[in-house]
């Protein structure tokens, strides 16, 4: 058995006020895959992936990136092997140019001088967003700092891709050029979204959270056809969506 | 004082003065004034000397005069102050157009008015053709605390932000009528003020965590930009030069 | 406030200058402790409000507006040392990228603005505090007396750097008369505002008010409101007696202040110049009977009589509604 991307056995999590956000989470993530976290708004998502670089500490169980397990004493390596893409760019876009921001994440890593300017470039060219380099972020549109927001995450060269709805307030062909590079990027992903057909078109597994807990993991068409499955998690398919219709025609990974 | 600010002074060119390193300029520019402030209002010919120089720069920097002249209207209150001295000032009086002015008081009405304008030019210029995160990097270049710069650099970042946040939030309650004429009526602007910080202060902590997840571990990384050379020392202590020899000349000669 | 370069002479930039970087040196070491590594971007982003609230206006009467300074709310939503902090970086950034300040002036610009709102108005509250009850009701009344009074505090300032400073020949107590006499107004609104706003947050957030964080739980649900009204009222009645004694300085003849001083054996003679021209700019004594008694009644009477109006007119408010058994403040 290969070492998995991701292994999260048994994870706690209580807010201050008492709300069990995380109530024992069980999740295995094999490299290369594209899993989608579904789920109900107030499921615990958002507080799942704060726990995944150690931003929130865990009240109990253990998560393993690769053949670290995480721990107070190794957090500067898995926050570089684990990429988080917030929710809402504005946060993690704070740098007054969208090139300082790419920069940041390598710099913290020791980079300097041409090796730092080098890997800037990678990251803006992955993303397709070189011409943004010297622009202020809170002049680019939505779909301009969703590909920013991606790139100063993809600057640490990350093992696992984390993305909280990357989908949310896009226009449609922002949309597609997401999708595209999502699609293309070669990291493990786990993709935490309400748009389902993003999911059935990227993510051959989805797992819903549900009361801070997996209640489904599996395939996606699997998932997405079984309507009392999604009716229970208050999922819903969006109006002319017929995914075992489709399931020939998504892509498999190679 | 207030509404003026909003509006970035930053000209975009390609000027000898807008590729000098910013703590050149930022040095030259506060010498500048210093020996402007410093010279005797008696030496007319000195601060004509001063404003002929500053012409020349404002040229340089292919900044248009009327813009310069626009962002000038700052300092209209205090210039209407300093007319206004003549005739409210004590001592020795002199009689113009048939009024009886203080002397002392026209000298005094000519010192504010000259040094504020080549003061507010200066600033105008610095201002036009260094743009705001490079004014704040070269603060950090002069030895300003690096704390004060980081404070400094997250402002700049998120203050168009909350300035359009607290403009939305001004035009959603206009369009439900609200149209406060006296202070008591204003309980609705304070209230969605404060609601507005508590957004901003939750931003800050999610800000934090951003930077968390990309390796910051409490001090900001050099991120690689240009250092001030000798030769934009050279440029820069022109003007200050210029500025001490004139100041010298006049103090000396008056 | 941004003066503008020339308006006080060279000495008094110097000057102020020094005290400036002084505070805010003493002000960033002793910080350290409490601005942990997440305040950074936390100061940064409530810079940034201050900064855009500074630039939206309120209104004051008949549609007229006025704007805010914040020093004080800066100060009793961060603390003092971390609000003086953030509000000079606005001034100081608003001088260098919006030209709104003079470079030579940034050391009585920030003083002004920064450094005495912030702790002139914290050490406000911290009195206002004393004397009001320990509830979310009276941080919300201390927060506009302070506010209001910081404004004052600040336009006090000014005129005693124009007594050191002055370019023109302009009378110090004019000056003193003048100043505060337009910023009592602008001092209520800010007041007002500052009041209001800290009440808001209080009601969803009382954790991010650092001059809250003495109150416990009950006294913070102890919500009997403030009305907008009381607090302007309570804000123009002292205005108007503040305005009364300093109009006294303005005057040409102050009669009835020479008459106290020869009663009291305070002044010698009517034109008492023992230090003209030694620290205080020419012309700037020109005007005053005796400079000792203008300088010591002037810095005295304002504060005395905002702390005394504030608390007398608050409980006098207060007897109007059920008594309540408070636990008097420390």
């Amino acid at each position: 058995m290969t070492t998995p991307a991701l292994h999260i056995q048994g994870l706690q999590f209580a807010y201050p006020d008492g709300l069990q956000a995380l109530a024992g989470v069980d999740l295995r993530i094999e490299s290369g895959e594209r899993v989608a976290l579904l789920g109900p708004n107030g499921a615990g998502k958002t507080t799942l992936a704060l726990h995944l670089n150690g931003i929130k500490e865990a009240a109990g169980g253990t998560i393993t990136i690769g053949d670290l397990l995480l721990s107070e004493d190794n957090l500067s390596e898995i926050r570089r092997r684990v990429g988080l893409v917030f929710q809402d760019t504005d946060d993690q876009l704070f740098m007054p140019t969208v090139g300082e921001d790419v920069a940041f994440g390598p710099a913290n890593l020791g980079l300097r001088g041409a090796d730092l300017g080098a890997r800037v470039d990678e990251a803006l060219a992955a993303v397709t967003a070189s011409e943004l380099k010297s622009r202020p972020p809170h002049h680019l549109s939505g779909g301009e700092r969703r590909r920013a927001a991606l790139a100063t995450v993809l600057a640490m060269r990350p093992d696992l891709l984390v993305l909280d709805e990357p989908s949310s307030g896009l226009d449609p062909a922002a949309r597609r050029e997401l999708l595209n590079l999502l699609r293309e990027l070669a990291i493990t992903q786990i993709i935490i979204t309400h748009d389902l057909p993003l999911a059935l078109e990227l993510c051959e597994r989805s797992v819903i959270l549900d009361g801070g807990a997996v209640v489904a993991d599996g395939p996606t068409v699997d998932i997405l056809t079984d309507t009392r499955l999604l009716e229970r998690h208050r999922l819903e398919l969006p109006f002319g969506l017929d995914p075992a219709a489709v399931r020939d025609l998504i892509p498999r990974r190679a | 004082m207030g509404a003026g600010h909003a509006h970035a002074l930053y000209v975009h060119e390609h000027t000898l003065l807008h590729h000098l390193a910013p703590e050149a300029k930022l040095a030259a520019a506060f010498l500048f004034v210093i020996a402007v402030a410093l010279s005797p209002p008696q030496a007319i010919w000195a601060f004509v000397a001063f404003g002929t120089a500053l012409l020349f720069l404002v040229r340089l920097a292919r900044v248009r005069l009327r813009f310069v002249a626009g962002r000038l209207l700052v300092i209209v209150p205090f210039i209407l102050f300093a007319l206004f001295i003549p005739f409210i000032g004590s001592g020795e009086q002199t009689e113009v157009l048939g009024m009886s002015l203080s002397v002392e008081g026209l000298w005094s009405m000519w010192n504010i008015i000259a040094k504020a304008s080549i003061g507010a030019t200066i600033s105008i210029l610095l201002a036009a053709t260094t743009e705001i995160p490079d004014i704040v990097r070269g603060m950090g270049r002069l030895k300003v605390p690096a704390v004060l710069v980081s404070i400094a650099t997250f402002m700049i970042r998120y203050l168009e932000v909350i300035a359009g946040e607290l403009g939305r939030m001004r035009v959603a309650m206009t369009a439900r009528g609200y149209d406060p004429r006296w202070l008591w009526q204003a309980k609705p602007i304070a209230a969605s003020a404060g609601a507005l910080f508590i957004r901003s202060y939750e931003r800050g902590e999610r800000v934090y965590d951003a930077m968390l997840a990309r390796g910051y571990t409490g001090a900001m990384p050099d991120l690689g930009h240009r250092h001030a050379t000798g030769r934009d020392w050279a440029i820069a202590a022109a003007l200050p030069a210029f500025g001490i020899v004139v100041a010298l000349a006049a103090g000396v000669l008056t | 406030m941004h003066a503008p370069d020339g308006f006080l002479n060279a000495g008094t930039a110097v000057a102020t200058g020094a005290v400036s970087l002084g505070v805010i040196g003493t002000a960033v070491r002793q910080s350290k402790a409490t601005l942990k590594e997440k305040q950074v971007p936390l100061a940064g982003i409530v810079a940034a409000f201050v900064f855009a609230a500074q630039m939206f206006n309120f209104p004051v009467a008949a549609g007229t507006t006025g704007h805010l300074l914040g020093g004080a709310l800066a100060a009793i939503l961060l603390g003092p040392s971390v609000g003086a902090i953030v509000v000079s970086i606005v001034v100081v950034v608003q001088a260098l990228a919006f030209a709104d300040g003079g470079l030579t002036a940034l050391g009585y610009n920030v003083l002004n603005m920064a450094i005495v709102t912030a702790f002139g108005g914290w050490a406000l509250y911290r009195l206002f505090r004393r004397i009001l009850p320990n509830t979310a009701a009276g941080v919300v009344a201390a927060t506009g007396l302070a506010g209001g009074g910081s404004v004052i505090l600040s336009s006090m300032a000014f005129s005693l750097e124009w007594l050191f400073g002055a370019t023109a020949p302009i009378p110090f107590d004019t000056v003193l008369g003048a100043m505060v006499g337009v910023h009592l107004f602008i001092g209520i609104g800010e007041g007002v505002i500052s009041g209001l706003a800290i009440g808001a947050i209080l009601v969803a957030r009382p954790d991010l008010v650092y001059g809250a964080r003495d109150l416990d739980r009950a006294q913070m649900r102890d919500r009997t409101p403030i009305r907008a009204r009381t607090l302007m009222i309570s804000g123009i009645l002292v205005a108007l007696v503040l305005g009364t004694v300093v109009s006294q300085f303005a005057a040409d003849s102050p009669d009835g202040l020479e008459r106290v001083a020869a009663d009291t054996g305070f002044a010698a003679s009517a034109q008492d110049h023992t230090l003209d021209g030694f620290v205080f700019a020419d012309y700037a004594t020109s005007g005053i009977g005796n400079e000792t008694l203008s300088l010591a009644i002037a810095g005295a009477a304002g504060v005395l009589i905002t702390l005394l109006v504030g608390f007398g007119l608050f409980t006098a408010v207060r007897s109007q509604r059920p008594r309540r058994k408070q636990p008097s403040g420390a």
